[in-house]
């Protein structure tokens, strides 16, 4: 058994290393575009909603203090308590994901979205800056994905704590699962400050 | 699974009252203008954050040498990763009469 965790732990975390990659892909982008433009990137941050950036960030910290606990209650086997911590994580996973819609939704209706609608107010910026928001999509809606990914998983892992297959003897898909909600937690704190904070100073 | 250590309830809660007072260090630290080092600020504040999840959230400090080394391997990769890259594009301008990306209308197109 012991074994077998371990396996499942590497394993986790084989695939969790070609997701850095994955991410690491676009931060690349990122912070090529960043270093050639920063003019541009600095006065997107205008047009950031950094209330609710940080309000999520401070929502997804929640959810892996919660998920943590989850592991914890099921490493002790109190069962109650592990329903408890995997229905709060889920319920701090959609406060997210709500946020991020209506984040989504101001864009729209803002004409920020890349494309032949994308209106900008500084017009030296225009065209650099879609560059920025083309990151911010693809970078946050990816994260998103992964979000909708694992609240799925947590459902998984609910429905089986009800019928009891979780115990202190054997809780590994509830470290796995754990183990894929805090990587996309630790995407996040990368993704706020790069993609919310570039220019603050310039708007403080 | 006895020989896995039950980490206390009170070191979870610590590491996440760690997390949201970084979350909100960082926004603080945005607003003041530090010229490049606002850049070093918020990765720093992020890399301590990411490793405060990685060691106790995620249970690395508890997990065998193997699982260790993949994660250490992990993050070496992306070094080398965003490194190489940035070796390439920063360097560039260091060349006589070379340029950083080529200017006009023809950088939109990828020219």
């Amino acid at each position: 058994m012991e074994q077998q965790f371990s396996s499942a732990q590497l394993g986790m975390w084989a695939f969790l290393l070609t997701e850095i990659m994955f991410f690491g892909g676009m931060f690349g982008a990122y912070t090529v575009y960043r270093s050639m433009y920063p003019g541009a990137f600095q006065s997107t941050t205008h047009y950031m909603n950094v209330t609710l950036g940080m309000a999520n960030t401070l929502v997804l910290i929640a959810s892996s203090l919660t998920m943590a606990l989850a592991v914890r209650s099921a490493q002790v086997d109190n069962q109650k308590m592990l329903r408890i911590m995997i229905v709060l994580t889920l319920f701090f996973g959609f406060v997210f994901l709500g946020i991020k819609g209506y984040e989504y939704h101001e864009k729209w209706v803002e004409h920020l979205i890349p494309g032949p609608h994308f209106e900008y107010n500084v017009p030296n910026y225009a065209h650099q800056a879609q560059i920025l928001f083309f990151l911010y999509f693809a970078m946050t809606g990816t994260h998103a994905l992964h979000m909708v990914i694992g609240a799925g998983l947590l459902t998984y892992l609910l429905i089986k704590s009800y019928k009891g297959s979780f115990s202190s003897h054997y809780y590994t898909p509830v470290e796995i699962i754990g183990l894929y909600w805090h990587f996309v937690d630790i995407v996040w704190i990368f993704l706020f400050p790069l993609l919310y904070l570039i220019g603050a100073h310039l708007h403080a | 699974m006895t020989s896995h250590q039950v980490v206390p309830i009170k070191v979870y809660v610590a590491v996440w009252a760690a997390l949201s007072i970084l979350t909100m260090t960082t926004w603080q630290v945005a607003l003041i203008d530090l010229g490049p080092f606002n850049i070093i600020a918020a990765i720093t504040i992020a890399v301590v954050k990411m490793l405060l999840v990685v060691t106790i959230f995620m249970h690395v400090r508890q997990a065998d040498s193997l699982t260790r080394l993949y994660v250490g391997a992990g993050f070496l990769w992306l070094v080398i990763l965003l490194g190489i890259l940035l070796c390439d594009y920063l360097s560039r301008s260091w060349i006589p009469g070379g340029q950083f990306w080529p200017s006009g209308p023809a950088m939109i197109v990828g020219g």
